[in-house]
C-alpha cells in the first residue's frame, strides 16, 4: 500500500510531516510499504493491522497498548525474533510475522565471544529525557558537573512531544502558552548546548543494583552507569480499567493514542470512545478531532470532569458529549473493538440497570490516570543510593510541573554536590506546590463591558495555575487578582466599569496565547449591535476563510446559531492559532467563544446489552489472568499478592506487573481486604526484557 | 492466651510446609509459624525447580528419590498441576576430569538404586539441541530427575496440609523456645504463646538464629546465589544441564527450560558470597549470559526477563543437618539444606513426621545418622 492511501494524518493543523525515506516490508508474506525507522507498530497500524499475534494461553488477539515500551502487547516477529514493535524501528526488507503462540528460538547457531562491559562513572545520571530530566539536566549543567541523561526513544522530550496544546502553568518558569512540543524542541536544543550534558537516546535503562550501578542498554550495548548522584524522570504509565473486553486490540491508553497520532502521526482510528474525564482524557478527546479522528463520547464516573473546566469546555464546544455519572460496562469485539456499552452509575458507583448506551466506535481510550513509574526510585532507595525523582515518576501532576521540580531537583542535586553554597529559595517550594494544585470550583462572574470599544471577554472561571495572557498585554490590562498563578485573570474593563476608560487596542494576543482558548475579543468600533467577534482556533489545517459558515456555540456548546465568517488572520508568535472573526448580535457577543467541529452526536446503536460478567475482565494482561480468578483466591483468604502470583502467574509476564498491581489492589479493596493487611508484589530487575546477547559485552558483528 | 499442639513448625518453606502436610495427614496436630506473608517466601521461591536424586551421598539420594516419587505423583492424587516435568538431569563433560569424576560417581550412585548412565556425545546433543560439540565428551543422563514450579508445589502442599488439618501463622515472628527440665515444651513469638512437645527448626537460612534459642550453634551458613528467567520459547531441551567448568567468576552452570518454555538460569559464583543479602547486583547477568551463550549459541536471542538472589543455607559438607539433639528433648532439627530444601523437602517431610511419631525404618535411621549434626563433616557431598 502507497503511503498516501495508508492511514496516516497528512493536514494536522498543529503539526507538519518530517521527511521520509520509504521502506519495504512484508507482513504474514503481504507487502508493505512505511517510513524508514519510524516505529514498526505505527507501520503497521498506518497500514490497517491492529492484531498483532495471539496469546499463547488463550488465543486472545493481541495489539498495542502502552506504545511505550512498557508491556510486550504489541510483540511481533522480526526476522523470526520477537520484538516490542513499538520499541524497533521499521527496516527496509523486514519480514514481519505475528506471534502465534510461544515462538520458536532461531536456530542460529553462530558463537559469538564474550568482551567486557563498560562500566561510564559520572556525576550525575539521570534517567529520562522528558519535561523534569531535561530541566533537571539544564539547571545542573550551568555548574561544573559531568551529567549524562538517557532516554529510550530516539527523541528527547518524553511526553511533551506528544501535546499539540498550549501549556498552561507559568510563563517565567514553565514555557506556559508553547505547544508542549515546541517546548520539548526548546529544550533539546539549550541541552545540546551543553558540552557537559552527555545524552544517550534509544538507551533504555533496565535495572539499578545493589552495587550501585545502573543497566543501561546504551543504543544496542550493554553498558554500566555509576553515577554519584541518580535522578530518576521515568514519568508515568496509564491506568487500567478492568472490564470485560478491556484487552481487545483497540482498547489502550490515551497516552499511547497521543503517541501514534501526535508524534508518528498515525490515524490510528475513525472513532473513538474516551474513558475518564481528567486532562489526560479531555486533552486527548481535543487531540482526536485535531487529527480528524472522531470523538463519540467522554464518560466520566464523577458528577463532573475532574479536568480544567477550560479543556473540558473546549471540547464540549466542539462537539463532543460528555457523559458524566457515566462508566463503560463492556467493550465488544472478535479480533478487535467494534462498540462499547456505558451505563448510568449510582452514587455507589454500580450501573443502573437499563440506562446501558451501545455505540459503535473503533477505538475505546482509557485515560482514568497515571501512576508514577517509580520502579528504579524504589530500588535505588532500597539499595541505598544517592537518588531523587522529579515529574510524575515522583507524584503526578502537570507537565508544568513536572518541569519546574526537575529545575528544582537539578538544584537539589547541585547542592548536595557542594556545588552550589545556597539553599533552594523558599518561593520555589511555594512555586511548586500552586502547580501541582488541582483546579479550584468553578466560579459564576459576570462580565459587564461598556459596549463601546474592544474588549477581551474572558471566559476562565476556574482557579488553575495558568497565566500567559497576564504576560502578553501591551497595555497591562489583564491580571491575575492579588498577583500569583493561581487566581482568575480579570480584565480592567469588567472589573471596574465605572472608572475605566477602554485602552485595549485589540491586538488579539490575549485570545491567541491562551491555552484554554478561552478569551475572545468583542469590537463595538464599527457598530453596537453587530459588533466583531474574534474566536481562536486550531482545529482546521486550511485558512478558515471569509464566507464560511460556521456554527457559533457558546461556553457549554450550547449553538448560538450559523454565521458567516467574517475574516481570518494569524499572529507571528501564534502561527498555529487562527483567529476568526464574525460579526455578531450584540446579545450573543459575549457569550459566543469557538464553532462547532462535531455537528452530529452520534447515537446509540439500537441493541439490547446482554450483561457480561465484570470477572471476565482480564487483570493480568501477559498472563491472561481475570478478575474473577483473583476474586476467588482473595476469598479463600489470601492476602499476600506474592502468593497470588505463586498460584496464578499475576504479575510475572513480560511486563512484570507494571499494569495488574494497582488493579489487583483495586480488588482487595473491593473486596473489604484493608490495604494495610495485603502484602504487594517485590519488585525485581529486569524492568524490561533484555536478550542475552547484550550482557556478552559485545556488539554482534 | 495459649495454645497447644502436638508439634510445632518454625518455617512455612520448602520443607517446612511437606513436613506439615506428612504430620498432619499422620494425626499430629501440627502448627508452622513464620514471619513472611504466607508460604515460601523465604527462600522457597527463590529455588529454580529442578529435582534430581542425582547425589553422592546416599541420604540425599533416598531422599529424593522419596521427594519425587511425591511430586511425580501430586496431580493425579490431588489434581494439581505443579508442573512437574520428568526431563531428567544431564551432567555434561568437556574434559577428562570431568569425564573421570562422573564416572565414579555413577558406581556409589548406582549402588544407592539411582538410574543413571554415562551417555555419549551424540545424545547429548539430542538432548540439548544446538550445544557446542568442540570437546565435548558425553555426560550422565538420570532420566527419573526432573524439575516442578516451586510456587505451585509449595501452595498445592499448603492447601493440603491445611485440609489435613496443620494451622498456620504468618507474619509472627519466633522469639524463643519454651523449654522445661530438658524438654521442649512450646515456643513464644512476638504475638502470642504456642504449646507443643515437639518444636522442629526448619526455618532454612535463619536456622541457626532459632538453634541459638535452645543453646546449640549449628554450622549452617548462608551464602547466595543468583538466578534469572527468560520469557518463554518453545520448549526445545527436556533435561535440566548441569556444566561442571568453571568459567569467569563462576564454579559452574546450571539451567533448564521449564514447562512453559522458559528458561531458569543459575550458577555457582566463585569465590562463593557468603551472608544473607539478597540484593541482585550487577555481576550476575553478564556471567550467566557468557555461560548460556557460550554453551548453546542460539540463546543469544533469548530476552531475559528478570533475576533474583536467594541464599544457600549450607553445612559444612553439603549434606543437610536433621534429627533430634542430645541436648533438648523433643526438639528437632531439619536444617542446613544447601539449597536443595525443594527437592528434599516432600522426601523429608514424610521422615520427619515417621522421626516425631518414632516410626523410623532401618534405612531412616540410617539416612538419620548420616545427617546427624554430630557426624564427622569431613566428608563432602561432591555434587552440591
Amino acid at each position: 500500500m502507497n503511503l498516501k492511501d495508508q492511514r496516516r494524518i497528512i493536514d494536522h493543523p498543529i503539526l507538519t510531516e518530517q521527511e521520509y525515506k520509504l521502506v519495504n516490508f512484508k507482513f504474514e508474506g503481504k507487502k508493505y510499504q512505511a517510513k524508514e525507522n519510524e516505529m514498526l507498530s505505527s507501520a503497521l497500524i498506518a497500514n490497517g493491522i491492529q492484531i498483532f499475534g495471539f496469546h499463547a494461553k488463550d488465543n486472545a488477539p493481541q495489539g498495542i497498548f502502552c506504545a511505550n515500551g512498557q508491556c510486550a502487547q504489541c510483540t511481533v516477529l522480526v526476522n523470526g525474533v520477537p520484538v516490542k514493535s513499538c520499541m524497533t524501528p521499521t527496516k527496509e526488507g523486514m519480514i514481519v510475522e505475528q506471534v502465534q503462540g510461544i515462538p520458536s528460538l532461531p536456530e542460529d547457531d553462530s558463537e559469538l565471544q564474550s568482551g567486557k562491559i563498560p562500566i561510564y562513572e559520572t556525576d550525575v545520571l539521570i534517567i529520562g529525557g522528558g519535561p523534569a530530566g531535561l530541566q533537571a539536566a539544564l539547571t545542573l549543567a550551568q555548574y561544573k558537573t559531568n551529567i549524562i541523561l538517557i532516554d529510550d526513544k530516539d527523541h528527547l522530550g518524553g511526553k511533551l512531544l506528544l501535546q499539540t496544546h498550549k501549556f498552561f502553568g507559568s510563563v517565567e518558569d514553565s514555557y506556559a502558552g508553547t505547544r508542549g512540543n515546541d517546548i520539548a524542541k526548546k529544550l533539546e536544543k539549550e541541552v545540546e548546548e551543553y558540552k557537559n550534558i552527555d545524552v544517550w537516546l534509544s538507551s533504555p535503562a533496565i535495572a539499578v543494583y545493589n552495587d550501585k550501578l545502573v543497566g543501561v542498554l546504551k543504543e544496542e550495548e550493554y553498558v554500566l552507569v555509576k553515577p554519584r548522584k541518580l535522578l530518576i524522570a521515568t514519568g508515568a504509565r496509564e491506568k487500567m480499567l478492568s472490564f470485560p473486553g478491556n484487552t481487545l486490540p483497540g482498547v489502550y491508553g490515551a497516552g499511547a493514542f497521543q503517541t501514534l497520532v501526535n508524534r508518528d502521526l498515525v490515524k490510528s482510528s475513525e472513532k473513538i470512545f474516551l474513558i475518564g474525564g481528567g486532562n489526560v482524557g479531555l486533552i486527548t478527546g481535543y487531540h482526536a478531532i485535531q487529527a480528524g479522528i472522531e470523538v463519540v463520547g467522554l464518560v466520566e464516573a464523577l458528577p463532573e470532569c475532574g479536568g480544567y473546566k477550560v479543556h473540558e469546555d473546549k471540547l464540549r464546544r466542539l462537539g463532543v458529549p460528555i457523559y458524566t455519572r457515566h462508566t463503560i460496562l463492556a467493550a465488544h469485539g472478535k479480533n478487535h473493538v467494534d462498540s462499547i456499552t456505558i451505563a448510568q452509575i449510582d452514587e455507589n458507583f454500580k450501573p443502573i440497570q437499563g440506562t446501558e448506551k451501545i455505540f459503535a466506535v473503533d477505538t475505546v481510550l482509557i485515560a482514568i490516570g497515571l501512576d508514577p513509574v517509580n520502579e528504579f526510585h524504589l530500588k535505588a532507595q532500597e539499595f541505598e543510593m544517592d537518588v531523587w525523582a522529579a515529574g510524575d515518576a515522583l507524584e503526578i501532576a502537570e507537565a508544568s510541573s513536572a518541569m519546574f521540580n526537575g529545575k528544582i531537583a537539578g538544584m537539589e542535586i547541585a547542592i548536595n554536590l557542594g556545588l552550589v553554597e545556597e539553599e533552594i529559595p523558599v518561593e520555589w517550594k511555594e512555586k511548586s506546590r500552586i502547580l501541582k494544585s488541582h483546579p479550584g470550583p468553578v466560579i459564576e462572574r459576570k462580565c459587564q463591558i461598556e459596549k463601546v470599544g474592544v474588549h477581551p471577554i474572558i471566559h476562565c472561571n476556574q482557579e488553575i495555575p495558568c497565566n500567559p495572557c497576564t504576560t502578553v498585554c501591551s497595555e497591562g490590562l489583564i491580571n491575575i487578582k492579588g498577583g500569583g498563578l493561581l487566581g482568575l485573570p480579570q480584565y480592567e474593563g469588567c472589573e471596574n466599569l465605572v472608572t475605566y476608560t477602554s485602552s485595549c487596542i485589540g491586538c488579539g494576543q490575549c485570545v491567541a496565547v491562551c491555552p484554554g482558548l478561552a478569551i475572545t475579543l468583542v469590537d463595538y468600533r464599527k457598530s453596537e449591535n453587530t459588533p466583531r467577534v474574534t474566536l481562536p482556533a486550531e482545529i482546521y489545517n486550511k485558512k478558515i476563510e471569509k464566507g464560511e459558515i460556521l456554527t457559533v456555540v457558546d461556553e457549554d456548546g450550547n449553538e448560538l446559531g450559523d454565521f458567516e465568517v467574517y475574516g481570518s488572520r494569524i499572529l507571528a508568535r501564534h502561527p498555529k492559532t487562527q483567529l476568526v472573526t464574525f460579526e455578531l448580535p450584540a446579545d450573543i457577543a459575549t457569550k459566543a467563544i469557538s464553532f462547532k467541529v462535531q455537528k452530529t452526536i452520534e447515537k446509540a446503536i439500537e441493541e439490547q446489552y446482554e450483561e457480561i460478567i465484570p470477572d471476565e475482565a482480564i487483570i493480568c494482561r501477559c498472563e491472561r489472568v481475570t478478575a474473577g480468578e483473583i476474586r476467588s483466591y482473595i476469598h479463600k483468604g489470601i492476602k499476600d499478592m506474592n502468593e497470588l502470583k505463586s498460584i496464578t502467574k499475576v504479575g510475572m509476564g513480560a511486563c512484570g506487573g507494571k499494569t495488574c498491581t494497582k488493579l489487583i489492589e483495586r480488588i482487595f479493596r473491593e473486596e473489604g481486604v484493608p490495604q494495610e493487611e495485603v502484602t504487594t508484589f517485590v519488585q525485581r530487575p529486569l524492568f524490561v526484557e533484555v536478550p542475552l546477547k547484550y550482557f556478552l559485552g559485545t556488539k554482534e558483528e | 492466651m495459649s495454645y497447644k499442639f502436638d508439634a510445632i513448625i518454625i518455617g512455612a518453606g520448602s520443607v517446612g510446609v511437606p513436613s506439615a502436610l506428612a504430620l498432619a495427614r499422620d494425626g499430629i496436630k501440627t502448627l508452622v509459624i513464620d514471619n513472611t506473608p504466607s508460604a515460601g517466601q523465604g527462600q522457597n521461591k527463590k529455588a529454580i525447580g529442578g529435582i534430581r536424586a542425582t547425589h553422592t551421598a546416599p541420604a540425599k539420594i533416598h531422599l529424593c528419590l522419596d521427594s519425587i516419587k511425591i511430586f511425580s505423583t501430586w496431580e493425579e492424587k490431588y489434581g494439581d498441576d505443579i508442573e512437574w516435568f520428568q526431563g531428567g538431569y544431564t551432567f555434561i563433560a568437556y574434559n577428562e576430569e570431568h569425564e573421570q569424576f562422573m564416572q565414579d560417581n555413577l558406581v556409589i550412585q548406582k549402588k544407592a538404586g539411582l538410574e543413571i548412565d554415562w551417555v555419549d556425545k551424540e545424545r547429548i546433543q539430542d538432548l540439548v539441541p544446538g550445544i557446542v560439540a568442540r570437546d565435548l565428551r558425553g555426560g550422565t543422563l538420570s532420566s527419573k530427575d526432573g524439575n516442578a514450579s516451586p510456587l505451585k508445589s509449595i501452595y498445592a502442599f499448603y492447601r493440603q496440609s491445611v485440609v489435613e488439618g496443620a494451622e498456620y501463622r504468618f507474619k509472627e515472628k519466633v522469639t524463643s523456645i519454651i523449654t522445661e527440665s530438658g524438654f521442649a515444651k512450646g515456643v513464644k513469638t512476638d504475638k502470642g504463646v504456642y504449646e507443643a512437645d515437639t518444636v522442629i527448626n526448619i526455618a532454612g537460612a535463619g536456622a541457626k538464629a532459632v538453634g541459638k534459642m535452645v543453646g546449640i550453634d549449628l554450622p549452617v551458613y548462608p551464602d547466595s546465589h543468583e538466578s534469572g528467567i527468560s520469557e518463554p520459547v518453545k520448549k526445545f531441551i527436556d533435561p535440566l544441564v548441569v556444566d561442571l567448568r568453571p568459567g569467569t567468576g563462576t564454579n559452574n552452570f546450571y539451567f533448564y527450560q521449564n514447562q512453559e518454555g522458559k528458561f531458569i538460569l543459575c550458577l555457582t559464583p566463585e569465590p562463593i558470597i557468603p551472608g544473607t543479602n539478597e540484593m541482585e547486583t550487577s555481576a550476575f547477568l553478564p556471567q550467566v549470559a557468557e555461560r548460556i551463550v557460550q554453551l548453546i549459541p542460539r540463546t543469544k536471542h533469548l530476552k531475559m526477563r528478570r533475576t533474583w538472589r536467594g541464599l544457600y543455607p549450607m553445612s559444612p559438607d553439603g549434606s543437610p543437618i536433621v534429627g533430634k539433639i542430645k541436648e533438648l528433648e523433643g526438639y528437632i532439627n531439619a536444617v542446613g539444606m544447601c539449597g536443595q530444601g525443594y527437592m528434599l523437602g516432600p522426601g523429608l517431610g514424610e521422615l520427619i513426621s515417621r522421626l516425631v511419631q518414632d516410626k523410623l525404618t532401618e534405612k531412616d535411621e540410617r539416612t538419620l545418622k548420616e545427617m546427624s549434626m554430630y557426624r564427622d563433616f569431613g566428608k563432602v557431598e561432591k555434587l552440591r
